[in-house]
C-alpha cells in the first residue's frame, strides 16, 4: 500500500536520508528551549501540573462543596466574580476548584493511557518488524483491522462494555490508540532491520534478544519520546470528548469533559461554564502538540532544513 | 491493477468480517441487558424469558453471530429491538443528512486548509506562515464539541445568523460543517504546506521561472496542481476520523444523521443498530482507503500498485 503523500505531521522517517538518526542524544532539553512554541508549550504543561498537584492548596474550595452562596436566589450559577474567579456550576461549586481538580484527571488518564497505547504499538510494531513471518503478517492484518475501525463508536462500545472508572477509561482509549504508534514502529523497525550494521552484528554472531535491545530498540527511542508526547494531546482530546458524551470519567470525579457536559443544558445563559473548561482542554492539548512537533524537528535529521 | 483490485477487495471484506465479529462480540458482554429494556421495568420473569427467546438471545454466542452473519450476507442487517423497523430502513432514512453534512465538512476543511497551507507556503519562514501553522495546531487541538457550542453560542445565539439547531436549510448546514471541518483544516493545512514546499523546491518550478514566467503564473499553472492532488487524495483516508467527528457534531447541534441514531441506539441497547451503524462506518472507512490507494498512481505515476 502506497500512501500518496507524506503529511508533514507523518513519524520521522529515518529510513529516508543516509544519515543514521543515532541515538537519543542529551542536550534535547537545552534546544528545546531555543524554540519559542515549544516553551509556551512546556510552559502550560508546568502550569496544568503545579495546578492539579497543588490543587488543594490553590483554591479554598472543596471540588465537590455546593456552596451556599454558590447559586443565585432564583438557584442560577454565578457568572465570574471576586469569591469564584471564574464562576459557578448548577451546583453551586466553584468551576476553577472543579478545573483544577480535572487536571488531575487529565493528565492521568493522559499518561497512563497513552503510555500503555505506547508499550502496546511498540510491542506489536516490534515484534511485526523484527520477526516478520505469520506473526508479524497476523499482527499487521490485526492492525489494519484495527485502522478501519471508527475510533469513536469502538470507544463508546468499550466504554458501555466496562464500568467506567478512571483506570477503565484509560484503558479504553488506549485499546484505540495504539494503532498508529503499531504502524509506525512497524514501518520504522522493517527497514532498521534490511540495515549493514544489523547484518554485521549477525554475522559476528550476536543474539536476536541483544540485536532487539542494544541495536534496534535505541534507535526507536526518538520516534517513541515524538509519538509519546503527541499522543498525549490525543489522549486528552478523546478523554475529553468520551466525558462530554457522558461514557467516560463519571461525575462527581471533575473531568473538563465531564464539567461540560453536567452544565450544557444551561450554556446558553451561563456560557463561561462551557468556555473555561473547554480553554482548559485546548490549551493542554496545544501544548503537547507543540512540544512534539518541536521535539520532531530536533530529534529528526531528516526534517531538519525542510522547516 | 485487476489483480491488486481483487486482493484489496478480499482483504476490505476480510477486514469488514473482523469488525463484525468484535464488535459483535462487545455488545455480547454488554452488560445492560437489552431484553430488560424492551420488556420495560414492569414485566414478568416469564415474559423477558419468552421476549429473550424471541429474539434468538438465549443461544450461545456462536449461534447468535452465525444468525447474524447470515443474514447479513443477504443484506439483511435486522430490526432495530426498540423501534421495530428495519435496521437498513432507519440507517437509509438517516444517510442523506450524515452524507450532506460530510461533504460540508470536507468543503470546509479543504477550503481553510489549503488555503492557509498555501499562503503559508508561499511566505515560507515568514510571520504570516509561522502564525498559520500556529493557527493549524489550534484547529488540531481543538475540542469539536467545544467549537460546536461556542460557535452555536457566538453565531446561532449571540449574533442570531444562523438556526440553533435542526436540519433542513443551507443556513442549518453551515455551523455544523464548520464545526468538523475545523480540526481537519488544521491537518491540510499542514499537509499543504509541506507538499507545497516540497513542490516549490523541485528543478521544473525553477526551469520555469528561468524561462521568464512570472511568479503567480508559476504558482498557479506548475506548482499548484501538484502539491493540491496528492493532499484531495487524502480525504479518502480521512472518512474515519470524519465520522467520529460527525457522532460528537451531531449531538451537539441535533442532527438527524446516523450518528444520533447509533448515540440512541447505545443508550437503549439496541444493538442491531449498533452493529448496523458501525459495520456501514467501516465500510465507508475501507472504501475511502481504497479510493485513496487508487487514485495515487494517476496522481503520481512513479507509485505503482502492488
Amino acid at each position: 500500500m502506497t500512501a500518496p503523500a507524506a503529511p508533514d505531521l507523518s513519524p520521522p522517517d529515518f529510513s529516508a536520508g543516509g544519515r543514521s538518526p543515532g541515538r537519543f542524544r542529551p542536550g534535547v532539553l537545552r534546544r528545546l528551549m531555543k524554540r519559542r512554541l515549544a516553551v509556551l508549550g512546556l510552559a502550560v504543561i508546568a502550569v496544568a501540573v503545579l495546578g492539579a498537584a497543588f490543587a488543594p492548596w490553590l483554591t479554598a474550595f472543596g471540588p465537590d462543596e455546593q456552596m451556599f452562596d454558590g447559586l443565585t436566589l432564583s438557584g442560577e450559577p454565578l457568572p465570574p466574580n471576586g469569591t469564584f474567579w471564574l464562576g459557578t456550576d448548577l451546583l453551586g461549586r466553584d468551576l476553577l476548584t472543579r478545573i483544577l481538580y480535572g487536571a488531575r484527571t487529565s493528565l492521568f488518564i493522559g499518561i497512563v493511557a497513552n503510555g500503555t497505547a505506547l508499550v502496546i504499538g511498540t510491542l506489536v510494531g516490534v515484534t511485526a518488524g523484527y520477526f516478520r513471518g505469520w506473526i508479524g503478517g497476523a499482527l499487521m492484518r490485526f492492525t489494519d483491522l484495527m485502522m478501519a475501525f471508527p475510533a469513536l463508536l469502538l470507544a463508546i462500545c468499550l466504554a458501555a462494555v466496562f464500568e467506567p472508572s478512571l483506570w477503565i477509561v484509560a484503558l479504553v482509549i488506549a485499546l484505540v490508540n495504539w494503532v498508529q504508534t503499531a504502524r509506525v514502529m512497524f514501518t520504522q523497525t522493517s527497514s532498521l532491520v534490511e540495515r549493514e550494521f544489523i547484518a554485521a552484528e549477525r554475522t559476528i554472531g550476536a543474539s536476536g534478544a541483544r540485536i532487539l535491545f542494544r541495536h534496534i530498540l535505541p534507535h526507536l527511542v526518538p520516534t517513541i519520546i515524538v509519538w509519546g508526547t503527541l499522543g498525549i494531546s490525543t489522549t486528552v482530546l478523546l478523554e475529553a470528548t468520551l466525558s462530554y458524551l457522558g461514557i467516560g470519567v463519571q461525575p462527581p470525579t471533575p473531568s473538563w469533559g465531564n464539567i461540560i457536559f453536567e452544565n450544557q443544558t444551561y450554556f446558553q445563559a451561563a456560557p463561561w461554564l462551557v468556555f473555561f473548561p473547554g480553554i482548559a482542554i485546548l490549551a493542554l492539548a496545544l501544548a503537547f502538540n507543540l512540544v512534539g512537533d518541536a521535539l520532531r524537528d530536533i530529534l529528526d535529521p531528516t526534517q531538519r532544513g525542510r522547516e | 491493477m485487476i489483480a491488486y483490485l481483487g486482493r484489496r477487495i478480499v482483504q476490505s471484506v476480510l477486514i469488514l468480517l473482523g469488525i463484525s465479529i468484535i464488535t459483535f462480540a462487545l455488545l455480547y458482554l454488554l452488560p445492560a441487558d437489552p431484553v430488560r429494556q424492551i420488556a420495560g421495568r414492569s414485566a414478568t420473569p416469564a415474559t423477558v424469558e419468552s421476549i429473550r427467546r424471541q429474539l434468538g438471545l438465549d443461544q450461545p454466542f456462536l449461534v447468535q453471530y452465525g444468525r447474524y452473519l447470515w443474514n447479513l450476507l443477504q443484506g439483511d442487517l435486522g430490526r432495530s429491538y426498540i423501534q421495530r423497523s428495519e435496521v437498513s430502513q432507519l440507517i437509509l432514512a438517516r444517510l442523506p443528512a450524515t452524507l450532506l453534512l460530510m461533504v460540508g465538512a470536507i468543503v470546509c476543511e479543504l477550503l481553510i486548509g489549503l488555503t492557509m497551507g498555501l499562503a503559508a507556503a508561499v511566505r515560507r519562514g515568514s510571520r504570516t506562515d509561522n502564525s498559520l501553522m500556529v493557527a493549524s495546531f489550534v484547529g488540531v487541538s481543538a475540542p469539536q464539541f467545544v467549537v460546536g457550542l461556542l460557535l452555536l453560542y457566538i453565531f446561532a445565539v449571540r449574533l442570531g445568523w444562523f438556526p440553533i439547531g435542526g436540519y433542513g436549510t443551507f443556513r442549518h448546514l453551515v455551523l455544523p460543517s464548520l464545526t468538523v471541518g475545523i480540526m481537519g483544516a488544521g491537518w491540510y493545512a499542514r499537509m499543504m504546506r509541506s507538499s507545497m514546499v516540497d513542490v516549490l523546491h523541485q528543478d521544473y518550478i525553477r526551469t520555469a521561472r528561468a524561462k521568464g514566467l512570472g511568479r503567480l503564473k508559476v504558482l498557479v499553472r506548475h506548482a499548484l496542481p501538484n502539491a493540491i492532488l496528492p493532499i484531495v487524495a487524502m480525504v479518502g483516508i480521512d472518512i474515519g476520523i470524519l465520522m467520529g467527528g460527525i457522532v460528537v457534531v451531531e449531538s451537539v447541534f441535533g442532527w438527524p444523521g446516523i450518528g444520533q441514531l447509533v448515540w440512541q441506539a447505545i443508550q437503549r441497547v439496541d444493538i442491531p443498530i449498533i452493529m448496523g451503524v458501525t459495520l456501514v462506518s467501516a465500510l465507508a472507512i475501507v472504501l475511502g482507503n481504497l479510493f485513496a490507494d487508487l487514485v495515487a498512481p494517476f496522481i503520481d505515476p512513479r507509485i505503482k500498485l502492488r
